[in-house]
């Protein structure tokens, strides 16, 4: 809200220039050497119009908030919720794209858990080439991603995408399953050894439900990394749906509500699915008889 | 009496970074059927270790065991015995009748006999009433008991436990010894029981082991003059404390070597 005066000062001088007011310094081109605090200061009366701009550097909130309800409450109003123009259209095929992604993800790293688990080759071998996958970029990888989906003749846009974002998100669930898979004592691995359990036993009935409050921090994290990967892989796709396709076309034209409206849907979104786990997550653990 | 435990010569010693450690060095030892055998000791002394070459957790280095008759592993793959160790290591996630289904549900009992073995168990270590309350509701002296329980659940004929009750405090203590020794004397079971407090070793058994650390060895065996029903106010008679002067005694001797 403060920032928005001076992000857009000199949007509102221009605007006001060109309906007839005095404006100190005349002119655009001269008033881009002249710092914005001075600008506010020697136009006062104009700081207010920035507010107010049909194409803000910045939206204020309040425009972005109903610019959000134009794009979402008012067309459900108006029976056109699947409209290209709804945000609940594109939040729905982001969202569609990060479960796929999530549920891959999570497969790839509850899998990759258990065989670092059980495993001293991959516990060697996998570890270092996961922590390698995620120090590089994903914006460098994502076209690459799609170009190469797109070659072996995946025709569907939702595929490259929910695996960039499987990319993202497979790598806290790996690591936290892997801590939960280790966690119990070795005095209760001597105690299914004195039973003469079998590794499937000890792995259903001590390892598996040991790690449970690790798996679900995990997913947590996953998921919030699965959204940012899908929006990240809706960026160079040229896709026309989804939040992130809504966030470059906003870029492109010119749009800050479009982008600042795509934002705050995303991380609505992130929002809802992280609520949804940890309501899974209470409910599961206190069945279990655990606090959590 | 027939031999249940039979060490000769046994040795254990672990190799580390630091150089060899001597965890047990011919140790021989013979622990008949239906006796309460503590060994005491202080730390590092080798005790746990030979409860563990019992149990086949840890493998000698020399000389030769026999649990019933057959080696550690055969024992141990014939379910003879129960192991309690210092935490109870209930699951968290498993109620107490979960707990000591553990085992059985492992061992592939059936359903009807598991419960009714829970429903015995319990029985044995007062428990009653407590079957579908989590860990974390009972007290740590009852979470031992349910892990008692827990090693009793199935038919192993030796009980094997490591301090058992070395994290809790001492009326707590007092009133599981006296259940202790009512459980031994109601299943007959033989029991090896480590501990590093004198006055329990003497209260609970019939031998006592004194064990002196680097290398574990030991160094006196003390068979109890005490009848085998024992009310807690034996600790003052002139016998109990007789015998636990001479463990004394022996644990002082073990510790003049370093």
């Amino acid at each position: 809200m403060l920032a928005v005066g001076p992000m857009n000062i000199r949007g509102a001088l221009d605007v006001a220039e060109r309906s007839g007011a005095e404006i100190v310094p005349e002119g655009s081109v001269p008033r881009r050497d002249v710092r914005v605090w001075r600008l506010m200061l020697d136009n006062p009366d104009h700081v207010a119009q920035g507010y107010d701009l049909k194409r803000p550097r910045l939206p204020t909130p309040q425009q972005v908030w109903s610019e959000l309800w134009k794009t979402t409450g008012a067309m459900v109003e108006r029976g056109r919720t699947w409209s290209k123009r709804s945000l609940i259209y594109h939040s729905w095929i982001t969202l569609n794209s990060t479960l796929w992604g999530f549920l891959l993800g999570t497969s790839i790293g509850i899998l990759g858990a258990i065989a670092i688990t059980y495993s001293r080759v991959a516990d060697m071998s996998v570890m270092p080439w996961a922590i390698i996958s995620q120090t590089v970029p994903i914006v460098a990888l994502a076209p690459m991603i799609i170009v190469l989906s797109n070659q072996v003749g995946i025709e569907e846009r939702a595929v490259p995408k929910a695996i960039i974002s499987a990319y993202l998100c497979y790598f806290p669930v790996l690591v936290g399953m892997v801590k939960g898979l280790r966690s119990p004592a070795p005095a209760q691995l001597d105690l299914l050894k004195t039973y003469n359990a079998s590794g499937t036993q000890s792995f259903l009935k001590l390892r598996l439900p040991a790690s449970v409050p690790f798996l679900f921090t995990s997913l947590k994290v996953g998921i919030a990394a699965a959204l940012v990967g899908t929006i990240v892989g809706e960026l160079p796709t040229g896709a026309i749906s989804g939040l992130g396709a809504r966030i470059l076309i906003g870029d492109q034209f010119g749009n800050p509500f479009a982008i600042w409206s795509a934002l705050f849907a995303a991380a609505i979104l992130a929002g809802v699915m992280v609520t949804c786990l940890d309501v899974l997550q209470r409910v599961v653990l206190s069945r279990m008889g655990m606090r959590s | 009496m027939t031999s249940v435990i039979s060490a000769q010569n046994l040795s254990l010693t672990f190799e580390t970074n630091d150089g060899p450690v001597h965890a047990l060095s011919e140790v021989t030892l013979d622990i008949a059927k239906g006796d309460f055998v503590s060994f005491i000791g202080p730390s590092g002394c080798g005790k746990t270790t030979f409860l563990r070459v019992m149990a086949d957790l840890e493998q000698p280095t020399g000389g030769t065991v026999t649990v019933n008759g057959v080696s550690p592993g055969a024992a141990r793959l014939a379910r003879s015995y129960g192991y309690v160790f210092q935490a109870a290591g209930l699951y968290p996630w498993r109620t107490i009748a979960g707990n000591i289904r553990l085992p059985l549900e492992i061992m592939g009992y059936s359903r009807a006999d598991q419960m009714q073995r829970v429903a015995k168990v319990l029985d044995l270590v007062d428990l009653n009433g407590f079957e579908k309350k989590f860990p974390w509701q009972l007290s740590g002296g009852m979470q031992q008991r349910a892990s008692i329980a827990r090693a009793l659940a199935f038919d192993a004929d030796i009980l094997l436990m490591d301090e058992p009750f070395g994290a809790l405090d001492e009326i707590v203590r007092d009133h599981l010894n006296e259940q202790l020794l009512q459980l031994w004397a109601k299943t007959q079971k033989t029991i090896a029981f480590v501990t590093h407090s004198i006055p329990e070793a003497v209260y609970l058994s019939t031998h006592i082991v004194v064990m002196s650390p680097r290398p574990g060895r030991v160094t006196d065996v003390i068979t109890s003059p005490l009848p085998r029903e024992r009310p807690l106010e034996i600790r003052d008679t002139p016998e109990f404390l007789s015998i636990a002067h001479r463990v004394r005694e022996g644990l002082r001797a073990g510790h003049s070597y370093d």
